[in-house]
Protein backbone atom coordinates (compact mmCIF):
# COMPACT_ATOMS: atom_id res chain seq x y z
CA UNK A 1 0.00 0.00 0.00
CA UNK A 2 1.21 3.35 -0.85
CA UNK A 3 2.09 5.70 1.94
CA UNK A 4 1.17 9.50 0.89
CA UNK A 5 4.31 11.18 1.52
CA UNK A 6 3.24 15.10 0.75
CA UNK A 7 0.29 16.78 1.10
CA UNK A 8 -0.11 20.17 -1.54
CA UNK A 9 -3.08 22.76 -1.62
CA UNK A 10 -1.41 25.29 -3.91
CA UNK A 11 -2.58 28.83 -5.18
CA UNK A 12 -1.42 28.70 -8.52
CA UNK A 13 -1.73 26.57 -11.64
CA UNK A 14 1.83 26.27 -12.09
CA UNK A 15 2.94 24.88 -8.83
CA UNK A 16 0.12 22.42 -8.97
CA UNK A 17 1.66 21.05 -12.56
CA UNK A 18 4.76 21.34 -11.47
CA UNK A 19 3.92 18.65 -8.24
CA UNK A 20 2.36 16.59 -11.12
CA UNK A 21 4.93 16.43 -13.40
CA UNK A 22 6.38 12.60 -12.04
CA UNK A 23 2.93 11.65 -12.45
CA UNK A 24 2.54 10.73 -9.03
CA UNK A 25 -0.02 13.00 -7.33
CA UNK A 26 -3.59 11.95 -6.38
CA UNK A 27 -5.63 14.63 -7.62
CA UNK A 28 -8.56 15.78 -4.65
CA UNK A 29 -11.59 18.07 -5.58
CA UNK A 30 -14.75 17.69 -3.67
CA UNK A 31 -14.00 14.27 -2.68
CA UNK A 32 -17.26 13.05 -2.95
CA UNK A 33 -15.80 10.10 -5.00
CA UNK A 34 -12.29 10.18 -4.00
CA UNK A 35 -12.99 9.62 -0.70
CA UNK A 36 -15.28 6.80 -0.75
CA UNK A 37 -13.07 4.85 -3.36
CA UNK A 38 -10.35 5.22 -1.21
CA UNK A 39 -11.99 4.16 1.65
CA UNK A 40 -12.98 1.26 -0.10
CA UNK A 41 -10.00 0.10 -1.51
CA UNK A 42 -11.41 -0.09 -4.76
CA UNK A 43 -8.96 3.29 -5.21
CA UNK A 44 -4.99 3.32 -3.98
CA UNK A 45 -3.66 6.44 -2.82
CA UNK A 46 -0.15 7.18 -4.76
CA UNK A 47 2.74 9.50 -3.04
CA UNK A 48 1.44 12.68 -2.93
CA UNK A 49 -2.47 13.96 -2.47
CA UNK A 50 -2.88 17.53 -4.31
CA UNK A 51 -6.01 19.67 -3.36
CA UNK A 52 -6.83 21.09 -6.28
CA UNK A 53 -9.67 23.81 -4.74
CA UNK A 54 -7.20 26.39 -3.59
CA UNK A 55 -5.86 27.27 -6.91
CA UNK A 56 -7.13 30.38 -7.90
CA UNK A 57 -9.56 30.96 -10.75
CA UNK A 58 -9.91 27.30 -11.13
CA UNK A 59 -13.90 27.50 -10.75
CA UNK A 60 -15.08 30.51 -12.84
CA UNK A 61 -17.48 30.39 -15.05
CA UNK A 62 -17.43 32.51 -18.03
CA UNK A 63 -20.76 32.33 -20.04
CA UNK A 64 -20.94 35.84 -21.59
CA UNK A 65 -19.40 35.33 -24.50
CA UNK A 66 -19.44 33.51 -27.73
CA UNK A 67 -17.19 30.56 -25.99
CA UNK A 68 -18.60 29.13 -22.62
CA UNK A 69 -16.14 28.16 -20.22
CA UNK A 70 -16.47 26.62 -16.97
CA UNK A 71 -13.45 25.85 -14.46
CA UNK A 72 -13.03 21.97 -13.73
CA UNK A 73 -13.96 22.84 -9.75
CA UNK A 74 -16.92 24.63 -9.96
CA UNK A 75 -19.41 22.65 -8.33
CA UNK A 76 -22.55 21.07 -9.93
CA UNK A 77 -24.53 23.69 -7.42
CA UNK A 78 -22.28 26.66 -8.96
CA UNK A 79 -23.59 25.58 -12.47
CA UNK A 80 -27.28 24.58 -11.31
CA UNK A 81 -27.30 28.14 -9.67
CA UNK A 82 -25.60 29.99 -12.70
CA UNK A 83 -28.05 32.76 -14.38
CA UNK A 84 -26.30 32.89 -17.20
CA UNK A 85 -26.16 29.02 -17.58
CA UNK A 86 -29.51 28.71 -16.96
CA UNK A 87 -30.52 31.03 -20.06
CA UNK A 88 -27.89 29.63 -23.00
CA UNK A 89 -27.58 26.27 -21.58
CA UNK A 90 -30.75 25.16 -19.81
CA UNK A 91 -29.63 21.07 -20.38
CA UNK A 92 -26.45 21.48 -17.99
CA UNK A 93 -28.79 22.95 -15.35
CA UNK A 94 -31.51 20.28 -15.75
CA UNK A 95 -28.89 17.90 -15.37
CA UNK A 96 -27.64 19.42 -12.06
CA UNK A 97 -31.04 19.96 -11.04
CA UNK A 98 -31.31 15.69 -10.58
CA UNK A 99 -27.79 15.51 -9.44
CA UNK A 100 -27.26 13.37 -5.85
CA UNK A 101 -28.05 15.73 -2.83
CA UNK A 102 -28.08 19.19 -1.93
CA UNK A 103 -24.87 18.27 0.57
CA UNK A 104 -22.86 16.45 -2.89
CA UNK A 105 -23.93 19.36 -5.09
CA UNK A 106 -22.15 21.87 -2.82
CA UNK A 107 -18.64 19.79 -3.00
CA UNK A 108 -18.66 18.12 -5.90
CA UNK A 109 -16.84 19.85 -9.01
CA UNK A 110 -17.61 19.31 -12.38
CA UNK A 111 -14.39 18.47 -13.34
CA UNK A 112 -14.16 15.59 -10.82
CA UNK A 113 -17.30 14.47 -12.63
CA UNK A 114 -15.51 13.80 -15.83
CA UNK A 115 -12.38 12.34 -14.58
CA UNK A 116 -14.19 9.75 -12.65
CA UNK A 117 -15.19 8.76 -15.79
CA UNK A 118 -17.66 6.81 -14.99
CA UNK A 119 -20.40 5.81 -17.24
CA UNK A 120 -23.28 7.20 -15.32
CA UNK A 121 -21.39 10.25 -14.73
CA UNK A 122 -24.30 12.82 -14.96
CA UNK A 123 -22.91 16.03 -16.49
CA UNK A 124 -21.30 14.50 -19.54
CA UNK A 125 -24.24 13.52 -22.21
CA UNK A 126 -25.36 17.56 -21.39
CA UNK A 127 -21.68 18.61 -22.13
CA UNK A 128 -21.47 16.08 -25.06
CA UNK A 129 -24.78 17.56 -26.82
CA UNK A 130 -23.36 20.56 -26.00
CA UNK A 131 -20.28 19.99 -28.42
CA UNK A 132 -17.82 20.76 -24.97
CA UNK A 133 -13.99 20.10 -24.91
CA UNK A 134 -11.98 19.75 -21.70
CA UNK A 135 -9.04 21.50 -21.14
CA UNK A 136 -5.47 19.52 -20.12
CA UNK A 137 -3.42 21.53 -19.04
CA UNK A 138 0.64 20.26 -17.54
CA UNK A 139 3.69 21.34 -17.16
CA UNK A 140 6.70 20.70 -20.06
CA UNK A 141 9.50 22.50 -21.04
CA UNK A 142 9.43 25.07 -18.18
CA UNK A 143 5.75 26.65 -18.97
CA UNK A 144 2.12 25.39 -18.71
CA UNK A 145 1.44 23.43 -21.77
CA UNK A 146 -2.61 22.72 -22.49
CA UNK A 147 -4.70 20.83 -25.20
CA UNK A 148 -8.14 20.57 -25.64
CA UNK A 149 -9.77 17.02 -26.11
CA UNK A 150 -13.21 16.77 -27.31
CA UNK A 151 -15.21 15.49 -24.62
CA UNK A 152 -16.61 12.86 -27.20
CA UNK A 153 -13.08 11.27 -28.07
CA UNK A 154 -11.80 11.45 -23.83
CA UNK A 155 -13.39 8.44 -22.28
CA UNK A 156 -11.68 5.10 -23.28
CA UNK A 157 -13.12 3.00 -20.06
CA UNK A 158 -14.80 2.99 -17.27
CA UNK A 159 -12.63 5.27 -14.59
CA UNK A 160 -10.26 5.49 -17.55
CA UNK A 161 -9.20 8.88 -19.72
CA UNK A 162 -6.91 9.91 -22.45
CA UNK A 163 -6.20 12.43 -19.77
CA UNK A 164 -2.18 11.51 -18.81
CA UNK A 165 -1.26 11.39 -14.84
CA UNK A 166 0.84 14.39 -15.21
CA UNK A 167 -2.02 16.31 -16.64
CA UNK A 168 -4.82 18.30 -14.78
CA UNK A 169 -8.64 18.88 -16.40
CA UNK A 170 -8.45 22.64 -16.07
CA UNK A 171 -11.59 23.70 -17.70
CA UNK A 172 -14.65 22.42 -19.80
CA UNK A 173 -15.51 24.87 -23.18
CA UNK A 174 -17.82 25.22 -25.26
CA UNK A 175 -19.44 27.44 -28.38
CA UNK A 176 -21.95 29.52 -27.13
CA UNK A 177 -25.37 27.44 -28.71
CA UNK A 178 -27.32 29.32 -31.04
CA UNK A 179 -30.41 30.68 -30.50
CA UNK A 180 -32.49 27.86 -31.95
CA UNK A 181 -30.74 25.41 -29.64
CA UNK A 182 -32.69 23.18 -27.42
CA UNK A 183 -31.26 20.71 -25.36
CA UNK A 184 -33.15 18.06 -22.97
CA UNK A 185 -31.95 15.55 -20.58
CA UNK A 186 -33.62 12.81 -18.83
CA UNK A 187 -32.25 10.35 -15.79
CA UNK A 188 -34.16 7.70 -14.11
CA UNK A 189 -32.98 5.54 -10.98
CA UNK A 190 -35.24 3.70 -8.48
CA UNK A 191 -35.49 6.99 -6.25
CA UNK A 192 -35.55 10.92 -7.59
CA UNK A 193 -32.83 11.63 -5.77
CA UNK A 194 -29.25 10.37 -4.99
CA UNK A 195 -29.14 7.96 -7.58
CA UNK A 196 -26.85 6.96 -9.64
CA UNK A 197 -28.61 6.58 -13.42
CA UNK A 198 -29.70 3.28 -14.79
CA UNK A 199 -29.63 5.48 -17.81
CA UNK A 200 -29.63 8.88 -19.07
CA UNK A 201 -30.42 10.44 -22.34
CA UNK A 202 -29.25 13.91 -23.17
CA UNK A 203 -30.66 15.59 -26.71
CA UNK A 204 -29.59 18.46 -28.15
CA UNK A 205 -30.30 19.90 -31.40
CA UNK A 206 -30.98 23.25 -33.75
CA UNK A 207 -34.78 23.05 -34.13
CA UNK A 208 -35.88 25.44 -37.50
CA UNK A 209 -39.58 25.47 -39.11
CA UNK A 210 -39.89 21.61 -37.63
CA UNK A 211 -36.63 20.22 -38.64
CA UNK A 212 -33.34 19.44 -36.66
CA UNK A 213 -30.00 19.82 -37.51
CA UNK A 214 -26.48 19.60 -35.74
CA UNK A 215 -28.27 16.59 -33.92
CA UNK A 216 -26.28 15.31 -31.00
CA UNK A 217 -27.81 12.66 -28.75
CA UNK A 218 -26.01 11.41 -25.75
CA UNK A 219 -26.44 8.52 -23.70
CA UNK A 220 -24.95 7.20 -19.97
CA UNK A 221 -24.65 4.11 -18.36
CA UNK A 222 -25.69 1.97 -21.59
CA UNK A 223 -22.25 1.47 -22.48
CA UNK A 224 -18.57 1.24 -20.62
CA UNK A 225 -18.45 4.89 -21.24
CA UNK A 226 -20.85 7.62 -22.04
CA UNK A 227 -21.35 8.13 -25.32
CA UNK A 228 -22.42 10.25 -28.50
CA UNK A 229 -25.57 8.36 -30.45
CA UNK A 230 -24.85 8.22 -33.83
CA UNK A 231 -27.16 5.78 -35.42
CA UNK A 232 -29.72 8.18 -33.64
CA UNK A 233 -28.41 11.14 -34.34
CA UNK A 234 -28.30 10.08 -38.27
CA UNK A 235 -31.60 9.14 -37.59
CA UNK A 236 -32.72 12.47 -36.83
CA UNK A 237 -30.40 14.95 -38.79
CA UNK A 238 -32.24 17.03 -41.28
CA UNK A 239 -35.49 15.40 -40.86
CA UNK A 240 -38.89 17.00 -40.10
CA UNK A 241 -39.91 16.23 -36.82
CA UNK A 242 -42.53 13.83 -37.05
CA UNK A 243 -43.93 10.24 -35.90
CA UNK A 244 -41.56 8.89 -38.61
CA UNK A 245 -38.08 10.02 -37.75
CA UNK A 246 -38.93 9.39 -33.81
CA UNK A 247 -39.79 6.22 -34.77
CA UNK A 248 -36.70 5.63 -36.67
CA UNK A 249 -34.48 7.33 -34.24
CA UNK A 250 -36.04 4.91 -31.75
CA UNK A 251 -35.51 1.84 -33.35
CA UNK A 252 -31.53 3.23 -33.82
CA UNK A 253 -31.42 3.24 -30.24
CA UNK A 254 -30.11 -0.45 -30.56
CA UNK A 255 -27.46 0.38 -33.09
CA UNK A 256 -25.78 2.53 -30.35
CA UNK A 257 -26.64 1.39 -26.39
CA UNK A 258 -25.09 -1.63 -25.71
CA UNK A 259 -25.82 -1.78 -22.11
CA UNK A 260 -25.32 -4.55 -19.67
CA UNK A 261 -26.94 -6.41 -16.54
CA UNK A 262 -25.60 -5.29 -13.36
CA UNK A 263 -27.02 -4.12 -9.96
CA UNK A 264 -28.79 -1.57 -11.01
CA UNK A 265 -30.59 -3.46 -13.83
CA UNK A 266 -31.16 -5.27 -16.66
CA UNK A 267 -29.79 -5.17 -20.14
CA UNK A 268 -33.13 -5.17 -21.28
CA UNK A 269 -34.22 -2.77 -18.66
CA UNK A 270 -31.53 -0.38 -20.16
CA UNK A 271 -32.50 -0.57 -23.31
CA UNK A 272 -36.01 -0.16 -23.16
CA UNK A 273 -35.49 2.84 -21.24
CA UNK A 274 -33.23 4.27 -24.02
CA UNK A 275 -36.24 3.93 -26.14
CA UNK A 276 -38.79 5.42 -24.01
CA UNK A 277 -36.37 8.68 -22.68
CA UNK A 278 -35.40 8.91 -26.74
CA UNK A 279 -38.94 9.27 -27.36
CA UNK A 280 -39.73 11.53 -25.13
CA UNK A 281 -37.14 14.10 -25.33
CA UNK A 282 -37.80 14.36 -29.09
CA UNK A 283 -41.57 14.50 -28.44
CA UNK A 284 -41.06 17.03 -25.67
CA UNK A 285 -39.19 19.42 -28.13
CA UNK A 286 -41.80 18.10 -31.40
CA UNK A 287 -44.37 19.82 -28.73
CA UNK A 288 -42.54 23.08 -27.81
CA UNK B 1 -2.82 3.12 5.91
CA UNK B 2 0.12 5.41 7.07
CA UNK B 3 -0.38 9.36 5.89
CA UNK B 4 1.45 11.85 6.56
CA UNK B 5 0.00 14.99 8.90
CA UNK B 6 -0.12 18.38 8.25
CA UNK B 7 -1.22 21.17 10.57
CA UNK B 8 -4.13 23.09 9.66
CA UNK B 9 -6.20 26.32 11.21
CA UNK B 10 -9.73 27.14 10.78
CA UNK B 11 -12.85 28.30 12.66
CA UNK B 12 -15.22 26.42 14.17
CA UNK B 13 -18.56 27.72 15.33
CA UNK B 14 -16.68 30.90 15.33
CA UNK B 15 -13.52 29.62 17.65
CA UNK B 16 -10.15 29.32 15.83
CA UNK B 17 -9.19 25.71 15.74
CA UNK B 18 -5.89 24.29 15.24
CA UNK B 19 -4.48 21.16 14.98
CA UNK B 20 -2.56 18.30 12.88
CA UNK B 21 -4.26 15.67 11.21
CA UNK B 22 -3.24 12.79 8.92
CA UNK B 23 -3.99 13.67 5.27
CA UNK B 24 -6.60 11.19 4.34
CA UNK B 25 -8.67 11.74 7.65
CA UNK B 26 -12.36 12.92 7.00
CA UNK B 27 -14.06 16.13 8.74
CA UNK B 28 -16.40 14.00 10.59
CA UNK B 29 -13.85 11.83 12.28
CA UNK B 30 -11.53 14.67 12.96
CA UNK B 31 -14.92 16.80 14.58
CA UNK B 32 -16.26 13.36 16.47
CA UNK B 33 -12.76 11.98 17.20
CA UNK B 34 -10.36 14.67 17.72
CA UNK B 35 -12.41 17.54 19.26
CA UNK B 36 -14.95 15.78 20.45
CA UNK B 37 -17.69 17.55 18.68
CA UNK B 38 -19.95 14.57 18.84
CA UNK B 39 -23.27 16.17 17.62
CA UNK B 40 -22.34 15.79 14.27
CA UNK B 41 -23.10 12.09 13.54
CA UNK B 42 -21.90 8.99 11.83
CA UNK B 43 -24.66 6.54 10.05
CA UNK B 44 -23.28 5.54 6.39
CA UNK B 45 -19.95 7.01 6.31
CA UNK B 46 -20.30 7.45 2.16
CA UNK B 47 -22.38 10.40 1.46
CA UNK B 48 -25.84 8.88 1.03
CA UNK B 49 -27.68 10.04 4.83
CA UNK B 50 -26.84 13.48 5.79
CA UNK B 51 -26.26 12.76 9.15
CA UNK B 52 -22.56 14.27 9.13
CA UNK B 53 -24.15 17.25 7.41
CA UNK B 54 -22.19 20.89 8.45
CA UNK B 55 -21.69 24.03 7.10
CA UNK B 56 -18.52 24.84 5.55
CA UNK B 57 -18.19 29.01 4.61
CA UNK B 58 -21.70 28.99 4.91
CA UNK B 59 -22.74 25.90 2.13
CA UNK B 60 -23.82 22.57 3.76
CA UNK B 61 -21.60 19.42 2.89
CA UNK B 62 -21.54 15.73 3.95
CA UNK B 63 -18.46 15.81 6.55
CA UNK B 64 -17.68 12.23 6.12
CA UNK B 65 -16.85 12.36 2.78
CA UNK B 66 -15.20 16.43 3.14
CA UNK B 67 -11.17 15.73 3.74
CA UNK B 68 -9.85 17.50 7.06
CA UNK B 69 -7.10 19.28 5.30
CA UNK B 70 -9.63 21.12 3.03
CA UNK B 71 -10.87 22.68 5.99
CA UNK B 72 -7.94 24.66 6.67
CA UNK B 73 -8.36 28.71 6.46
CA UNK B 74 -12.17 28.13 6.13
CA UNK B 75 -15.39 28.44 8.80
CA UNK B 76 -17.41 25.78 10.06
CA UNK B 77 -20.70 25.35 11.63
CA UNK B 78 -21.58 22.01 12.93
CA UNK B 79 -24.97 21.66 15.13
CA UNK B 80 -22.96 22.78 18.38
CA UNK B 81 -22.77 26.49 17.14
CA UNK B 82 -26.25 26.95 16.04
CA UNK B 83 -27.46 27.30 19.38
CA UNK B 84 -28.06 31.18 20.32
CA UNK B 85 -27.31 33.04 23.84
CA UNK B 86 -31.03 32.79 24.07
CA UNK B 87 -31.17 29.29 23.66
CA UNK B 88 -31.77 26.62 20.67
CA UNK B 89 -32.14 28.31 17.49
CA UNK B 90 -35.49 28.76 15.59
CA UNK B 91 -35.07 25.73 13.74
CA UNK B 92 -34.24 23.38 16.82
CA UNK B 93 -36.91 24.60 18.73
CA UNK B 94 -39.92 24.02 15.64
CA UNK B 95 -38.62 20.62 15.04
CA UNK B 96 -39.03 20.37 19.41
CA UNK B 97 -42.12 22.18 19.10
CA UNK B 98 -44.00 20.12 16.45
CA UNK B 99 -42.46 16.49 17.44
CA UNK B 100 -40.19 16.15 14.15
CA UNK B 101 -37.88 14.23 16.27
CA UNK B 102 -37.45 10.95 17.46
CA UNK B 103 -34.70 8.75 17.82
CA UNK B 104 -32.68 11.91 17.16
CA UNK B 105 -30.15 10.09 14.99
CA UNK B 106 -30.60 11.96 11.40
CA UNK B 107 -32.06 15.53 13.39
CA UNK B 108 -28.41 17.17 13.68
CA UNK B 109 -27.93 16.81 9.69
CA UNK B 110 -31.28 17.66 8.71
CA UNK B 111 -31.69 21.24 10.75
CA UNK B 112 -28.57 21.87 9.48
CA UNK B 113 -29.96 21.66 6.19
CA UNK B 114 -33.43 22.63 6.94
CA UNK B 115 -31.83 25.88 8.44
CA UNK B 116 -29.51 26.26 5.25
CA UNK B 117 -32.08 25.72 3.36
CA UNK B 118 -34.45 28.59 4.65
CA UNK B 119 -31.55 30.97 5.14
CA UNK B 120 -30.89 30.71 1.41
CA UNK B 121 -34.77 31.08 0.56
CA UNK B 122 -36.51 32.32 2.81
CA UNK B 123 -39.71 31.80 1.29
CA UNK B 124 -39.07 28.11 0.76
CA UNK B 125 -42.59 26.24 -0.26
CA UNK B 126 -43.01 22.47 0.99
CA UNK B 127 -41.95 21.08 -1.93
CA UNK B 128 -38.91 22.87 -2.36
CA UNK B 129 -38.11 21.84 1.47
CA UNK B 130 -38.72 18.48 0.68
CA UNK B 131 -36.56 18.48 -2.26
CA UNK B 132 -33.71 19.99 -0.51
CA UNK B 133 -34.00 17.52 2.16
CA UNK B 134 -33.79 14.65 -0.03
CA UNK B 135 -30.18 13.98 1.11
CA UNK B 136 -31.31 13.43 4.56
CA UNK B 137 -32.41 10.07 5.55
CA UNK B 138 -34.17 9.35 8.82
CA UNK B 139 -34.93 6.24 10.01
CA UNK B 140 -37.96 6.63 12.01
CA UNK B 141 -39.35 8.22 8.68
CA UNK B 142 -40.37 11.65 10.42
CA UNK B 143 -40.51 13.16 7.38
CA UNK B 144 -43.95 14.73 7.27
CA UNK B 145 -43.61 16.49 10.84
CA UNK B 146 -39.81 17.34 9.63
CA UNK B 147 -41.28 19.72 6.70
CA UNK B 148 -44.14 20.83 9.08
CA UNK B 149 -41.81 22.68 11.06
CA UNK B 150 -39.84 24.03 8.26
CA UNK B 151 -42.40 25.43 7.04
CA UNK B 152 -43.44 27.10 10.75
CA UNK B 153 -40.02 28.38 10.39
CA UNK B 154 -40.47 29.78 7.05
CA UNK B 155 -43.83 31.37 8.47
CA UNK B 156 -42.27 32.60 11.23
CA UNK B 157 -45.09 30.58 13.48
CA UNK B 158 -42.93 28.27 15.32
CA UNK B 159 -42.54 30.03 18.57
CA UNK B 160 -42.07 34.12 19.82
CA UNK B 161 -38.77 34.84 19.56
CA UNK B 162 -37.77 34.42 15.33
C1 LIG C 1 -23.95 9.78 -2.25
C2 LIG C 1 -23.40 10.12 -3.60
C3 LIG C 1 -24.27 10.42 -4.64
C4 LIG C 1 -23.77 10.73 -5.90
N1 LIG C 1 -24.67 11.02 -6.89
C5 LIG C 1 -24.22 11.30 -8.13
C6 LIG C 1 -25.14 11.60 -9.18
O1 LIG C 1 -26.36 11.70 -8.98
N2 LIG C 1 -24.64 11.81 -10.42
C7 LIG C 1 -23.31 11.74 -10.67
O2 LIG C 1 -22.90 11.95 -11.81
N3 LIG C 1 -22.40 11.48 -9.70
C8 LIG C 1 -22.83 11.26 -8.44
N4 LIG C 1 -21.93 10.98 -7.44
C9 LIG C 1 -20.49 10.92 -7.74
C10 LIG C 1 -19.68 12.21 -7.47
O3 LIG C 1 -20.33 13.04 -6.54
C11 LIG C 1 -19.42 13.01 -8.75
O4 LIG C 1 -18.77 12.23 -9.70
C12 LIG C 1 -18.61 14.30 -8.49
O5 LIG C 1 -18.84 15.19 -9.56
C13 LIG C 1 -17.13 14.12 -8.31
O6 LIG C 1 -16.54 15.39 -8.11
P1 LIG C 1 -15.52 15.69 -6.92
O7 LIG C 1 -15.10 17.10 -7.04
O8 LIG C 1 -16.10 15.28 -5.62
O9 LIG C 1 -14.36 14.72 -7.33
P2 LIG C 1 -13.18 13.95 -6.49
O10 LIG C 1 -13.75 12.85 -5.72
O11 LIG C 1 -12.38 14.99 -5.78
O12 LIG C 1 -12.38 13.42 -7.72
C14 LIG C 1 -12.91 12.44 -8.61
C15 LIG C 1 -11.79 11.86 -9.46
O13 LIG C 1 -11.32 12.77 -10.44
C16 LIG C 1 -9.99 13.19 -10.19
N5 LIG C 1 -10.01 14.62 -10.41
C17 LIG C 1 -10.89 15.51 -9.86
N6 LIG C 1 -10.75 16.71 -10.43
C18 LIG C 1 -9.76 16.61 -11.35
C19 LIG C 1 -9.16 17.53 -12.29
N7 LIG C 1 -9.58 18.79 -12.38
N8 LIG C 1 -8.18 17.10 -13.09
C20 LIG C 1 -7.76 15.80 -13.00
N9 LIG C 1 -8.29 14.88 -12.17
C21 LIG C 1 -9.28 15.27 -11.35
C22 LIG C 1 -9.66 12.72 -8.80
O14 LIG C 1 -8.30 12.38 -8.66
C23 LIG C 1 -10.55 11.49 -8.67
O15 LIG C 1 -9.97 10.40 -9.31
C24 LIG C 1 -22.38 10.71 -6.15
C25 LIG C 1 -21.50 10.45 -5.08
C26 LIG C 1 -21.99 10.15 -3.83
C27 LIG C 1 -21.03 9.87 -2.72
S1 LIG D 1 -22.56 9.74 7.51
FE1 LIG D 1 -22.11 11.25 6.04
S2 LIG D 1 -23.79 11.11 4.69
FE2 LIG D 1 -24.12 9.45 6.03
S1 LIG E 1 -35.44 10.65 14.20
FE1 LIG E 1 -34.60 8.67 14.20
S2 LIG E 1 -33.42 8.65 12.38
FE2 LIG E 1 -34.55 10.44 12.22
Amino acid sequence: MQEITTYLAPSRLDAALQAMVDGDATVLCGGTDLAPQTESGARLYTAKLLNIRRIEGLGDIDAGGDKVRIGAVATINEIRRHPALAAIAPVLVEAAEHFASDQIRNAASVGGNICNASPAGDMIPPLLVLGASVELACWRGDAVQTRRIPLDQFFLSPGKTVKLPEELLTAIVFDRPAADFVGKFRKSGPRPALEISTVSVALGARVADGRLSDVRVAMGSVAPTPLRARHVEAALEGKPLDAASIAAAVTATAEDAKPIDDVRASAWYRGHLVRVFVEEVLNDVRGN
Amino acid sequence: MMSVETEIRFKLNGREVCLKVPVTMKTLTMLRDKLGMTGTKYACGEGECGACTIRIDGKTVNSCLMYAVDCDGRELVTIEGLRTPEGLHPMQQAFVDHGAIQCGFCMPGMIMQADYLVENNPKLTREEAQRGLEGNLCRCTGYTKVLDAVEAVVEKKCCGRC
